[in-house]
């Protein structure tokens, strides 16, 4: 569907190389990095918005190196929405279709297609101004989809959006890509969004494409250790959110119970940050839901702070202060509880 | 209580302060242009709109002006354009170049253009030959006006398009419109009112230009030298119709023009 081929862009201070990818049809793929790794210039250059260096583009088989941004095919979200603010919601939605000279009946069908497909026909008469930041981005998804393009660019679509509305547009992104089983390629620097959306991930870093693979590979198996970095910091789980008996919910990850707060359910990822677990020498009573027994297999020494390994037997990385960790005289193999409280668990 | 008004006073001290100053240098702009319009009966100023050699020059600066702003138009705002959407060295020395016209005497400039565009120099020469002249003439004013009015158009347009997000039109790109398009349906309109108000500083400092003129074109005659000769040959009283009428055009058109500019920027 797109390979790319020993792509070399020049950012400026900086040069991204040997950039190798090829992203399969129907496939959800994430790039994976921090900002300022190029990550947008990179997708504007797949888009032909940026010039590259050197390396080739091919979509669906055919090269599109050299090829005008404008007969591509390829839709665009920008994070912060770029709506054309001299036009409607209406307008905005057109303006491709009238590029393309599609027929006015056309015109309309396909508006009241993409409306109805993100749920925004009741805002078609109204000024992007005058939207919040998730129908702008719904607004922004339906503009991209109304030139039926054969791949859809994200660039970080969720950063800009606050926790309510990003669960809404990440939700609108599943069902886009599950429905018209379209070719996404999503940038990103969250480690969670990445996880919860990709089939899989190129991570990028350092000017290159550091590893590519499904979510589980990236965060079990990091192959150096920029990515390691990346996953550690966070735990992250995969496991399945049910009912419990008391109305709340728990996740089950290999076979261990957590206590959790979270109105999704179905088979789902946990992170907990390491700095939000306890770590005791005698079983904790307290008001924190989760406690369990494990022992420390892994020490790393970080100056004024430590991440332990704890083994219960899923692994847990917890942060430390120096001060915390000598005053408790923790060693590897030293058996000790570690606590959290549900609510430290973000599910997603 | 006085305590209270005085500590009320000290506070807004700045405020105060800032209000006075500011306001000398109001009563320096408006009483002299008030004076100068209220000085001349209301009969005398249409007895002297009536006089032909006044309406033929007021008309002529308006329209020479109007041409000076259109040749901006066409060649200031695609330059606007340009720098506002590239970084190369030396742009800014040419930034600065296009501010000279602002700072040189205008007498200056006017020197300055007839040595390019006097009958005996290349574009002279080069523009004689297909039947324009300049000097003494209306192309004379119009490239007049435009040496010394051009920077104000094509640095409010340039801010304007510097104002215009590039991804925009990078969105128009990838929704299938050309360079060309996406210039024409995404950043002209988003910038049409910088270019708008920056037409209308470039008419109004057209529409008062002297200096330059009087070198290059005397005759024939655009108002501001019509109330110099005038002034010259006849004295005060003669003048003073002509430059308060001068005046209160410039100033109905230029409220007229900026009212249209900021209805659009309300909506």
């Amino acid at each position: 569907m797109i390979e790319i081929k020993n792509l070399a862009v020049n950012l400026g201070t900086f040069l991204l190389e040997d950039i190798n990818l090829s992203i399969e049809p129907g496939e959800y793929f994430i790039i994976l990095g921090p900002t300022g790794a190029g990550k947008t210039i990179l997708l504007e250059s797949i888009a032909g918005l940026h010039p590259i260096k050197s390396g080739e583009i091919w979509l669906n088989g055919r090269e599109v190196t050299k090829l005008e941004a404008e007969k591509r095919g390829i839709g665009f979200v920008y994070q912060d929405y770029a709506l054309f603010p001299h036009l409607s919601v209406k307008g905005n939605l057109l303006f491709g279709l009238k590029q393309k000279r599609r027929s006015k009946g056309e015109r309309q069908l396909i508006v009241e297609w993409v409306t109805g497909l993100l749920g925004v026909s009741h805002l078609l008469e109204r000024n992007p101004s005058t939207l919040s930041g998730g129908e702008r981005q719904k607004v922004a998804l339906a503009r991209a989809l109304s030139i039926s393009p054969q791949v859809l660019l994200l660039d970080e679509p969720l950063s800009a959006l606050d926790p309510h509305a990003r669960e809404g547009v990440q939700q609108e992104l599943r069902q886009i890509h599950h429905r018209l089983k379209a070719t996404i390629v999503h940038v990103t620097h969250d480690f969670e969004e990445a996880i919860a959306l990709g089939d899989r991930i190129a991570v990028l870093g350092e000017g290159r494409i550091l590893q590519v693979g499904t979510p589980e590979q990236i965060f079990r198996q990091p192959n150096s250790e920029f990515v390691a970095r990346f996953a550690m910091s966070r735990n992250i789980f995969a496991g399945e959110v049910r009912d419990a008996d008391d109305g709340h919910a728990t996740i089950t990850i290999e076979g261990m119970k957590l206590d959790v707060v979270t109105e999704l359910r179905g088979k789902l990822h946990a992170s907990l940050r390491p700095e939000d677990i306890l770590i005791s020498q005698e079983p904790l009573r307290s008001s924190a839901r989760n406690c369990l027994r494990g022992t420390i297999t892994h020490i790393n020494d970080r100056g004024s702070t430590l991440y332990l390994t704890v083994s219960t037997p899923l692994d847990f990385i917890c942060l430390l202060t120096r001060r915390s960790f000598e005053e408790m005289g923790l060693r590897v193999g030293e058996e000790v509880h570690v606590t959290f409280k549900a609510s430290a668990i973000h599910v997603f | 209580m006085v305590a209270q008004i005085w500590r009320q006073i000290a506070a807004r001290r700045l405020t105060i302060t800032f209000l006075l100053l500011g306001l000398i240098i109001l009563l320096f702009i408006f009483v002299p242009l008030l004076k100068m319009i209220f000085s001349s009966s209301p009969s005398l100023l249409f007895d002297t709109l009536l006089e032909g050699e006044v309406r033929s020059a007021i008309w002529l600066t308006l329209y020479t002006a109007l041409l000076a702003t259109a040749v901006g138009l066409l060649l200031g705002v695609p330059l606007a354009y340009f720098l506002a959407r590239h970084r190369f060295p030396g742009k800014r020395f040419v930034e600065a170049l296009i501010d000279v016209p602002i700072v040189v005497p205008h007498t200056a400039a006017g020197v300055a253009l007839l040595f390019v565009f006097g009958q005996n120099f290349l574009a002279g020469k080069a523009f004689h030959s297909i039947g324009i002249d300049f000097v003494s003439a209306v192309p004379g004013i119009v490239i007049a006006m435009l040496f010394v009015s051009v920077p104000f158009l094509i640095d409010s347009a340039k801010q304007g398009f510097e104002k215009v997000d590039v991804r925009l039109e990078k969105v128009a790109r990838t929704l299938g419109a050309s360079p060309w398009q996406a210039f024409f349906r995404v950043s002209l309109p988003l910038c049409w009112r910088s270019i708008f108000a920056g037409s209308v500083m470039m008419w109004a400092r057209g529409i008062s230009e002297f200096g330059a003129v009087l070198i290059l074109a005397y005759h024939p005659m655009i108002a501001p030298i019509l109330v110099y000769e005038r002034l010259e040959e006849y004295g005060l009283d003669y003048a003073l119709p002509v430059a308060s009428l001068l005046i209160i055009i410039c100033l109905l058109i230029f409220i007229g023009l900026r009212s249209i500019a900021y209805r659009g920027e309300r909506a």
